[in-house]
């Protein structure tokens, strides 16, 4: 397990041999004092089981329903969590920091 | 991500490969680039190719300079610690420096010591250190640290460790040892490259267990990869 890569890729792959929908979540922009870089993954099924993690826990509840839906619809999304973002105050970074994750499907 | 592309992905990075992939995020749409070969579903430029490979060069993810609209991840292979001398303190090294994402490998050519029954789940290279170092072709992203407490072993891996670009060169002993290890390597004409030896080996956290050794030894080999020597 020596990458983030190495810990979710056999997870993804399990998911899926059982033939579950997979989808993947990037953090692809970080302002202010993110816990989670650019980069870091969090993988999600169709029954909103996850492996990763694109914050310290605060943001991933409201990654994964997002991620349900991208499984459903097959359109990928860019979303935005942070200070001056209006679901900061229902799901924001307990640390002030803003993240933007793109969420897409494994087709 | 189409399926196909993860598995190339992964193909790439079971090889050892340093791969990037790149995304537009208003569609999805993506290249992926091995570090040599593109796959690229972009149409990206040259100039946009040359940024894609420094970044993954720097093992860097994110937004690809003056775009918003490009995202590239960045697949490095994971640093290397190589450890010579298969000790009591390797015993827990080893699995420590995994979890913290470092590949290992433990060069010892005394079978009795490097067992798979004392390191289960570890690489372990039954030869001498010289002849395995110079096959494991040191590069920067390793560090290469020394446990046996015989110079018989651990002067030919310093002396391959110290020709290397090696990131991290460490020696387990002490200071008088250590001042002994200077005079030899000196002699054998490094003069120059023995100041590059973490002697003591580790971060001075009080601990002398070999267990507590192994944090110390990892949290310096850490240290030194993010800030530099004088961390």
């Amino acid at each position: 397990m020596a990458t983030d890569a190495d810990e979710i890729f056999p997870q993804i792959e399990r998911w899926r041999a059982q033939g579950h929908g997979v989808a993947l979540a990037t953090v692809v922009h970080t302002w202010g004092s993110s816990p989670r870089a650019a980069g870091s993954h969090l993988a999600v099924n169709e029954r909103g089981e996850f492996v990763g993690s694109v914050s310290g826990g605060c943001i991933e509840g409201a990654v994964v329903t997002e991620a349900l839906a991208v499984i459903g619809d097959g359109k990928p999304r860019t979303l935005e969590f942070g200070v001056s973002d209006e679901q900061a105050w229902e799901v924001g970074l307990a640390c002030g920091g803003q993240v933007r994750v793109f969420v897409e499907r494994f087709e | 991500m189409k399926w196909a592309s993860y598995e190339r992905l992964r193909q790439a990075i079971a090889a050892g490969a340093s791969t990037a992939v790149v995304t537009r995020l208003g569609d999805g749409a993506q290249a992926l680039f091995d570090g040599e070969r593109w796959d690229d579903g972009l149409g990206l430029d040259a100039e946009q190719r040359a940024g894609v490979a420094r970044m993954l060069v720097a093992d860097r993810s994110g937004l690809l300079q003056g775009s918003e609209e490009l995202f590239v991840r960045s697949y490095a292979r994971a640093p290397r610690l190589i450890v010579v001398g298969a000790a009591h303190i390797s015993q827990f090294l080893a699995p420590m420096a995994m979890l913290a994402g470092f590949e290992v490998v433990i060069i010892d050519p005394r079978r009795a010591f490097a067992s798979p029954e004392r390191f289960a789940g570890v690489k372990l290279v039954h030869r001498w250190p010289d002849e395995a170092l110079a096959d494991l072709k040191l590069d920067a992203t390793s560090a290469v640290v020394t446990l046996t407490h015989d110079p018989k072993l651990d002067d030919p891996a310093l002396i391959a460790a110290l020709s290397s670009p090696a990131f991290y060169v460490g020696a387990l002993g002490s200071k008088r040892t250590h001042a002994k290890r200077i005079e030899r390597l000196t002699e054998a004409g490094l003069a120059d490259k023995v100041g590059r030896i973490h002697a003591p080996v580790g971060l001075d956290l009080g601990g002398r267990s070999p267990r507590e050794i192994a944090v110390s030894i990892l949290a310096q080999v850490i240290q030194v990869r993010y800030r530099g020597a004088l961390g």
